[in-house]
């Protein structure tokens, strides 16, 4: 290998001599520092978003204990803040699936949606189940929260009226404090990886193989905003892959009226993150922006920060005219929705097909031999 | 010139030169294949898709579930077979057909390699690799040292098209101009060591780009000639091992760097086979019987119409694509066989959408539910994958019971760093449309211009 090394750097040589005549202006491109792009991912955006929802989380657990040693009404709305909260917050970490969070699937133990209520009450009655089950995952979650605190009744007197029931109450409050437990439980643990070890084998990991935490990171925000914006926000409830609306499958269906937050908190957060702003702040650090952008003084193309940008914008212009109830929206003018999921889509073109080209970053690691 | 061919066809060299390239050959296949089949590739390539990309004509050639497996092992038996000389000619043939199935059984994994693997096993097929320092000749107890010297410059000629072909390929302005793909590549690999940080600078990509292209297009002729051969041979070296550190490109450096080997003069060979008797105890000095190999005639017959064809065909078959319009690297019609090695990036997105003819009802298909990532890296860029594609979900929607099914495709693709532009026609119905050797007229045409071969 040395050996090897050594006729590398000569060939090398030889070739800057051969080609030192020419007259290459050899503009001054310095090199990209992809390290740092890494700790302003790590430190500025995605520690501390950890960190706000972990906060949000621990208030939900509160919210919820309150609940349960005094069951009424008005805990139940301080609860469904609380929840709202949280499910907010959350929007800004789910596409970090990376890490301990890939390790636990820690998105699909918290967001799966739609829920099954069937399961839910199943499970309430029996007051057996393992959460920690993959089989499990459509019974727990924000979406089984949202069931359990907005969806049993369509008044607050009936809903504080599961949790106070003489015989099957404390079933409601086992279930509903468990399901808090465990969410709060699997955010530490994300967080505490992320403010343990992790963070610096993230931040050292700064390669080029399909296993580098660029690779891995860039493959999780387009999945994301493939997978979990467009198609699971917008997309499937507008029936685009269907053929008819399903009004039933919108994020927050029971609480009905948060799901347009949550989509544009999702948005807000993919378009922060691809602009690399830190979190809560309108500082800006090294991203897939600023990285693109020094590609391009490479190669000298379109300007593709500049498209993807804008078009983060268009979708979000589109999408301010929604109903703040999506489920409402696909019933009443599924059209406003589909021509969201279209410019959502024209977004998937730049960041799937350019950006992906212009960083050289293999889709999903694609492990065969190339030509 | 009848008389100066017959005269040719009568020279002898030494057997060793192809008895050395036939073991190597047998044991770099099998090094292949037990890399493949540890990798969990054929399981992950050819057990778990649900779907297949077939070559046109060859649908019938598919992946057999876990028999897929014993093609794989007869392939790698045959492999061993060949290296140790045992059987050859019924090991060969069983190696030729066996690769060449698993080539066939989805276009998804073509490679350039794999390809040059299938044909030149076709080739061997016919030289008598086995008349020296084989198992077949010691079991005999004939051997030959002295064969034609056809049987050996066969090989050379078929490296040489493939190098020679490949450096024409690069005669192209996006190669040279622009310095593209390399210039895309190189920059993400700043993490190699010592040469990383080279690898950001524009006059590295183009000293890459015009060194690659004068190495393919001389490389032949200066392995050929004896005073420039060893030099030859460290550029060999020094090419493929650099590209085996910049790209993933698996076992076919290696393979490549010992078939150079077939270049060089029969002392060479014969100190390899030396270290071989010595390491392995079958003594090579009984197979020194300074015999010469005479081919029937009757076998030669057939032999010299076979191989003029098999050339004529290696020559012609990569120029094609002048039959087609349209710029090749976007329609890809004649581009594959062709030894054009490296020289796209090219990305692409297709979202299929099934409309009901009568009623306009329409949804979008995921291609998660029918494609591995890897076929639909490979089937958004093609058009006949994009072709075959749509023809498969058409059927399975009618099998589905959804009634008048049309297929449209909203695709994208970006070529050598160009802003990715629409690629098929939006508005034709790929449910209607026939694979064939003709132009495929629902090709957006390329916006831009590529000069050059």
């Amino acid at each position: 290998m040395k050996r090897f090394r050594f006729l590398t750097v000569v060939v090398l040589v030889l070739l800057a001599v051969a080609c030192s005549s020419s007259d290459e202006s050899g503009e001054a491109t310095d090199n990209f520092d992809r390290k740092t792009l890494l700790e302003n991912i790590a430190d500025n955006i995605v520690i501390p978003a950890y960190q706000s929802f972990s906060v949000d989380m621990a208030a939900l657990r509160t919210a919820t204990s309150d609940f349960v040693s005094t069951t009424d009404e008005s805990n139940l709305v301080e609860l469904r803040q609380a929840w709202s909260t949280a499910f907010v917050s959350w929007q800004s970490v789910s596409m970090f699936e990376i890490g301990k969070a890939e390790e636990i699937s820690f998105r699909n133990f918290m967001n799966v949606y739609p829920v099954s209520s069937t399961n839910i009450e199943t499970n309430i009655s029996s007051g057996t189940y393992d959460l920690t089950s993959v089989s499990q995952q459509d019974e727990q979650g924000f979406g089984s929260l949202d069931f359990l605190i907005n969806g049993l009744s369509d008044s607050d007197t009936a809903i504080v009226g599961f949790y106070t029931d003489a015989t099957t109450g404390v079933n409601y409050e086992n279930y509903l404090t468990d399901l808090v437990t465990r969410m709060d439980d699997m955010t530490s643990e994300v967080l505490n990886d992320w403010t343990g070890d992790f963070r610096d084998s993230f931040v050292n990991n700064s390669g080029s193989s399909a296993t580098s935490s660029l690779d891995k990171l860039v493959n999780d925000f387009i999945f994301h905003y493939e997978k979990h914006l467009r198609a699971g926000k917008i997309g499937i409830p507008a029936g685009v892959f269907s053929g008819t609306p399903l009004d039933d499958r919108v994020e927050a269906i029971y609480k009905g009226d948060l799901s347009k937050t949550l989509f544009n908190a999702n948005l807000d957060a993919l378009q922060d993150f691809f602009n690399g702003k830190h979190f809560t702040s309108n500082t800006t650090g090294q991203s897939l922006k600023t990285y693109l952008d020094f590609l391009n003084t490479i190669k000298d193309g379109e300007d593709l920060s500049n498209l993807i940008n804008n078009q983060f914008n268009t979708a979000r212009t589109i999408a301010t005219n929604l109903n703040e109830d999506f489920s409402e929206q696909v019933r009443t003018n599924n059209s406003l929705m589909l021509n969201t999921y279209d410019e959502l889509q024209k977004n998937v073109v730049f960041l799937k097909v350019d950006m992906l080209q212009a960083i050289a970053i293999n889709i999903d690691f694609v492990d065969a031999d190339g030509d | 010139m009848k008389f100066q061919l017959n005269e040719y066809f009568k020279k002898n060299t030494e057997a060793a030169p192809l008895a050395v390239f036939r073991i190597f050959f047998g044991l770099m296949m099998l090094i292949s294949i037990i890399r493949f089949w540890s990798y969990g590739w054929i399981d992950k390539l050819y057990i778990q898709p649900t779907f297949f990309f077939s070559y046109y004509g060859f649908d019938f050639i598919k992946p057999i579930g876990n028999y897929t497996y014993v093609i794989f092992l007869l392939c790698a038996i045959s492999a061993i077979f060949v290296m140790i000389g045992y059987k050859y000619r019924l090991a060969i043939i069983v190696f030729f057909l066996s690769f060449t199935y698993i080539e066939l059984m989805d276009k998804t994994t073509y490679l350039n390699h794999y390809y040059f693997i299938s044909i030149l096993s076709f080739l061997l097929i016919f030289l008598p690799a086995n008349s020296y320092y084989s198992l077949d000749a010691k079991l005999k107890g004939v051997s030959f040292q002295k064969i034609p010297s056809w049987t050996i410059d066969v090989i050379k000629l078929l490296l040489g098209i493939v190098y020679f072909y490949a450096g024409l390929a690069k005669l192209n302005s996006d190669w040279l101009v622009k310095a593209m793909p390399l210039k895309i590549w190189l920059p993400s690999k700043y993490d190699i060591p010592l040469i990383g940080d080279l690898m950001q600078e524009q006059w590295v990509h183009y000293a890459f780009s015009y060194t690659g292209a004068i190495y393919d297009l001389t490389i032949p002729f200066l392995l050929l000639f004896r005073k420039t051969r060893i030099f030859a041979f460290i550029m060999v070296v020094v090419f493929h091992v650099l590209t085996r550190v910049l790209f993933p490109i698996g076992m076919f450096p290696y393979i490549m760097i010992v078939g150079a080997l077939i270049f060089f003069e029969s002392n060479i060979h014969h100190k390899i086979l030396q270290f071989i008797s010595r390491v392995s105890g079958v003594k090579k000095v009984t197979f020194d019987t300074n015999e010469i190999l005479n081919i029937q005639s009757r076998r030669v017959k057939i032999i010299k119409p076979v191989l003029g064809v098999f050339f004529v065909i290696q020559l012609l078959l990569p120029f094609r694509y002048v039959l087609y319009p349209g710029e090749l690297f976007w329609t890809e019609e004649g581009y594959r066989f062709s030894w054009r090695v490296m020289l796209m990036e090219k990305a692409g997105y297709a979202n299929f959408k099934i409309v009901n003819e009568k009623t306009g009802q329409r949804f979008y298909v995921d291609n998660d539910d029918f494609l591995t990532p890897f076929q639909q890296k490979q089937m958004a860029t093609q058009p006949d994958f994009i072709l075959e594609y749509a023809n498969y979900l058409k059927s399975h929607f009618e099998k589905q019971g959804h009634q008048n099914v049309q297929v449209f495709v909203e695709s994208y693709v970006a070529l050598n760093g160009r802003l990715s532009s629409q690629y098929i026609d939006p508005k034709v119905d790929l449910g209607k449309q026939k694979e064939s050797f003709k132009h495929k007229t629902w090709i957006i045409p390329f916006k831009d211009e590529i000069k050059g071969l």
